[in-house]
């Protein structure tokens, strides 16, 4: 029996959980999947926190990747990293790079069970900080630096494939190279802030093939995340589960305990459930009705009978979903040119699904390149006056353009 | 795997090729996560994931410490004769992979 | 090393009982 057969009965466990520590960051990147920047005033609490590593080491889940925002801004960070290591769970976080100074290299480099991942979107400071912001470059390159000069061992390096990045795969090899680091590179989805951004940064048809020619000919030791599957119709499959694990293989655990089907997939649409409910997360990994869903058999719809949905199995569900796609069809970035096709025959008043959240600093919210209008973002949560502040009062870089509070 | 601050590394050495005619046992850097094929199997050393996909060789690989030889725990997870020759090769697999590992031929094990 | 390739069609030869994934092999975020 195939592998990906036995998933679709569900595991004990997701495999590749993704843990959103915090909504609060020191950027305000353009495409961030979770509309990252302010604090969410109901975010975990350092017990509740703890708790769920309780229940991961319970659920005998191996390995945990922490992320954000940027997970490091939260005081109680290395508090919770030492907790997940010392019961049992493995931890790889996400990070600009902001607070990892020479001192903190060095205690990374003395701590076994943890990998470093430093997010960086161009090999130059000017395709980098374009959708970073300005000064990024420095801040992750000089994090690297640390790390390398502590003798931490093999870092990540996460790159987010993009138009203006996509001539550059040889130069963050090099640059990974350079400082004993693994490569990784995933795909840019249309999620969070992304959304916004999607137009301008997402790979023509033509880099895509680009892409899977480089990932072919020199992808053998860079990590892809198995983002880019739905390349695989191009020929030989890339290695990987090739196949969505949304909700049954991985999910998120977001800042204020929801669980998502996916990080890419921050909607209620995706919603199963919350850890602070009866039965925490494993009541609801193993029995949420979403999940329960996800694991049934679903409907490819008209891309069953193409010959490639085999390896590219209809692609992304949030890539559709933001898009406005509908599930049991192409994706937006079909190689063989379907999506775009869908997406043309839109009907006008096609509504195209926001994320449910945003924690934007406020100077990014609403920001269009186009002058288009500005999106209405209907807010559940009542937003607590204290958070409207820098989350980075009195610590930290503060964003070059200052935060105005109002 | 039971926690420890800082893993210190198994100091078996590898011994050579698999032999099933000795007696196993899993790393202790292994966790196995039974599941309802079979079972994950992490090792925390190596970061390698690893899928069990039959629910004997959950069976065979958990009673390799219980057995003088490889053989005998085949016999205690009830596997088919004609079977044997697929579960040893898999089993050399894990042993390359350094998933399971050869146990000292000694009263007591070495911590 | 275990065979990290899953099977297209009946295999002619058996089926491994083993099979290895990259745990970054699964569509997450990190």
């Amino acid at each position: 029996m195939k592998l990906v057969e036995h998933f679709t009965h569900g595991l004990t466990s997701p495999i590749c959980l993704t843990w959103e520590l915090t909504y609060a960051c020191n950027l305000s990147c353009v495409h961030c999947l979770s509309s990252s920047g302010r604090r969410d005033p109901n975010e975990l609490s350092t017990a509740e926190a703890k708790a769920v590593i309780d229940e991961l080491q319970r659920m005998q889940v191996f390995y945990v990747n922490i992320g954000g925002g940027e997970p490091t801004v939260r005081s109680d960070f290395w508090e919770l990293l030492d907790y997940a290591i010392a019961h049992d769970v493995g931890v790889k976080f996400s990070t600009n790079g902001v607070k990892l100074d020479e001192a903190r290299a060095a205690q990374l480099a003395a701590t076994d069970y943890v990998d470093v991942q430093i997010s960086l979107d161009g090999a130059t400071a000017e395709v980098n900080d374009h959708v970073r912001g300005p000064g990024s470059y420095d801040t992750a390159i000089r994090a690297m630096e640390n790390l390398y000069e502590a003798g931490f061992g093999q870092f990540k390096i996460s790159v987010v494939v993009t138009r203006q990045n996509v001539g550059q795969l040889d130069d963050f090899k090099a640059i990974a190279d350079r400082y004993g680091a693994q490569l990784r590179i995933t795909r840019l989805r249309p999620s969070g802030r992304g959304a916004d951004s999607w137009d301008e940064l997402h790979p023509t048809q033509a880099q895509q093939r680009q892409l899977y020619d480089w990932l072919v000919a020199r992808g053998e030791d860079v990590l892809t995340g198995d983002s880019f599957f739905h390349l695989s119709a191009y020929g030989q499959e890339l290695p990987g589960l090739n196949l969505c694990g949304a909700g049954r293989v991985v999910c998120l655990i977001d800042p204020v305990g929801d669980v998502y089907a996916c990080p890419f997939a921050i909607h209620d649409q995706f919603l199963a459930g919350n850890v602070r409910s009866e039965g925490g997360f494993r009541e609801v990994w193993q029995h949420s009705e979403l999940f329960g869903e996800l694991r049934g058999p679903q409907s490819g719809g008209a891309c069953t009978k193409c010959s490639h949905y085999d390896a590219c199995q209809g692609g992304c569900m949030a890539a559709k979903f933001f898009t406005g796609l509908p599930l049991d069809g192409p994706d937006p970035e079909c190689v063989l040119g379907n999506g775009e096709t869908a997406l043309a025959k839109l009907e006008m008043d096609t509504v195209i699904p926001k994320p449910s959240l945003d924690h934007s600093h406020r100077k990014t919210r609403g920001e269009r390149k186009d002058g288009g209008p500005v999106p209405l973002t209907l807010s559940v949560r009542r937003p607590d006056k204290a958070c409207d502040s820098d989350p980075l009062a009195g610590e930290g870089r503060r964003l070059p353009a200052g935060v105005r509070v109002n | 795997m039971t926690a420890a601050p800082v893993g210190v590394p198994t100091t078996e050495t590898p011994t050579g090729a698999f032999d099933p005619a000795l007696p196993y046992r899993l790393s202790s850097s292994v966790s196995v996560r039974p599941e309802s094929f079979g079972a994950l199997v992490y090792d925390f050393h190596t970061r390698r994931l690893s899928f069990l996909k039959t629910k004997p060789l959950v069976h065979v690989v958990q009673a390799l410490e219980h057995h003088d030889d490889v053989h005998g725990a085949l016999v205690d997870a009830g596997v088919a004769e004609p079977d044997r020759d697929q579960y040893l090769r898999a089993l050399a697999g894990l042993a390359r992979a350094g998933t399971i590992t050869q146990r000292p031929i000694t009263q007591g094990e070495t911590p | 090393m275990a065979d990290p390739t899953t099977d297209q069609e009946t295999p002619l030869v058996e089926e491994t009982l083993v099979e290895e994934v990259s745990i970054d092999g699964m569509c997450g975020v990190y």
